[in-house]
């Protein structure tokens, strides 16, 4: 079971992040619970300067963009 | 296994086990030749279109459409149908470029660029790497707790945060495709030095204490997600950001231009002079009071003062207005009073415009 985080204070771009997440999440069959940090200490706390973020059991994989499809489907694998 | 040694460095962080190293190095190569290629072709067409735009503007306008030269609808659609293309292209070309010089400048490598600076030179420092780090009004806040725990001091900051919207590039391509790089040069040239200069007051003001207690308290650890991309994922960088800031702004552009080619067309010669002009001297802090409050991208902010100026209006006051809108708004008050408590965000707005003013006057001034 692997634990996913988006780090965002609700921007547009934390949304397409966390849908694109549970999609290439869902594709390559992984088990994940996925949660959505929005207070900005606990954003900060993860040392992020740049929203939305990315956290695969507590580590900080993607931050300031929403990467592409492939891009998190190899993420997502490679940290599985 | 030649490709495999001369591309040895991109493959290294990527290859996983089991995966051929040689194929994956020549496909790598392949994509980069076929990046550059793509590039160069893509400039010629790009030359080649933007060097017939006028030509162009003037055929549609007046031949196709049965339009008079000289008469206020056909100026202005001539206006419309020259400037639109023209903002767009070169929109395109820097944007690219900026996106791909951005890849090198992640607001983490800021951070450490700028951390155990002192003031004065951090402060030049900062509003030089506000142009080229990536920054966005969303993450104005994580990025100064960001800062501000690192040990940068909070003059140094504020250059950073004030740079950062007020210089970028949108502003200036728009400014350079429709006054030419002087005027783009002093924009950026007056910019650079309002962040230093507003920056170091800040910073010498000592307004430390007007801080929210928790953000010292914030432990923020030094995440550096991924290592740095190679050059075939720099282009991606490049386009992926055309695609993001064009697909963002180009409507107001062209609202911005439309609304441009209105006044171009028909508002008289000279109307301007009076309420913007040199001789009116309320009319730059009216201006800034104006521009303040406002939210709007360069974008669409430009295209409207280009038709300003054509009618008589002084270059200050229009600076003066465009930067007080570009810079400052009400939103970013906002969202920034989640860790400045209220005196310090009076500070900030009131510096920054009033280095604004003083801009807009010494232009009017001197030109």
């Amino acid at each position: 079971m692997k634990k996913l985080q988006i780090l965002g204070t609700g921007c547009a771009k934390c949304n397409a992040l966390t849908e694109a997440t549970k999609k290439a999440a869902d594709e390559i069959g992984l088990e994940y619970e996925i949660a959505k940090v929005t207070e900005i200490r606990d954003i900060m706390s993860f040392g992020v300067m740049t929203t939305p973020a990315l956290v695969v059991d507590g580590t900080v994989k993607i931050t300031g963009k929403v990467p592409g499809h492939a891009e998190l489907k190899a993420l997502l694998s490679a940290a599985n | 296994m030649k490709p495999a040694q001369t591309t040895g460095q991109a493959v290294c962080c990527g290859a996983k086990p089991g995966t051929r190293p040689v194929s994956r190095a020549e496909n790598r190569r392949f994509g980069l030749f076929r990046a550059v290629a793509l590039c160069l072709v893509g400039g010629a067409l790009w030359w080649l279109a933007y060097s017939r735009l006028a030509v162009f503007a003037g055929w549609l306008t007046y031949s196709v459409l049965p339009l008079d030269r000289g008469s206020h609808l056909g100026s202005s659609i001539e206006f419309f149908v020259y400037e639109s293309p023209k903002v767009l292209m070169l929109l395109v070309l820097v944007v690219f470029g900026v996106g791909i010089v951005r890849s090198f400048f992640t607001p983490e490598r800021t951070r450490r660029i700028l951390s155990g600076k002192h003031e004065s030179a951090g402060n030049v420092l900062a509003a030089l790497l506000g142009i080229v780090t990536p920054f966005c009004s969303c993450s104005a806040v994580p990025l100064f707790i960001g800062f501000v725990t690192a040990g940068i001091p909070l003059g140094v900051t504020f250059s950073f945060l004030i740079a950062a919207p007020m210089v970028n590039e949108v502003a200036l391509v728009l400014l350079f495709g429709m006054f030419g790089w002087k005027v783009a040069g002093l924009y950026l040239g007056t910019g650079l030095l309002i962040a230093i200069v507003a920056g170091w007051v800040i910073g010498r003001l000592r307004m430390e204490k007007h801080v929210e207690d928790w953000v010292f308290e914030t432990k923020s650890g030094g995440a550096d997600a991924g290592d740095p991309p190679d050059w075939p994922a720099r282009i991606r960088l490049g386009r992926d950001a055309v695609k993001e800031i064009v697909g963002q702004v180009w409507l107001y552009v062209l609202i911005g231009i439309a609304v441009g080619a209105g006044i171009h067309g028909f508002v008289p010669e000279n109307f301007m002079a009076s309420i913007m002009g040199k001789g009116a001297w309320w009319s730059v802090p009216l201006a800034v009071l104006l521009g303040v409050p406002m939210y709007a991208n360069a974008a669409g902010i430009i295209p409207v003062v280009q038709a300003l100026l054509g009618k008589g209006a002084a270059l200050g006051t229009v600076l003066a207005f465009m930067m007080s809108v570009i810079a400052l708004s009400l939103p970013e008050a906002i969202i920034l009073r989640k860790v400045l408590k209220p005196r310090l965000i009076a500070v900030f707005f009131g510096t920054v415009a009033l280095s604004i003013m003083l801009v807009g006057y010494l232009f009017n001034f001197l030109m």
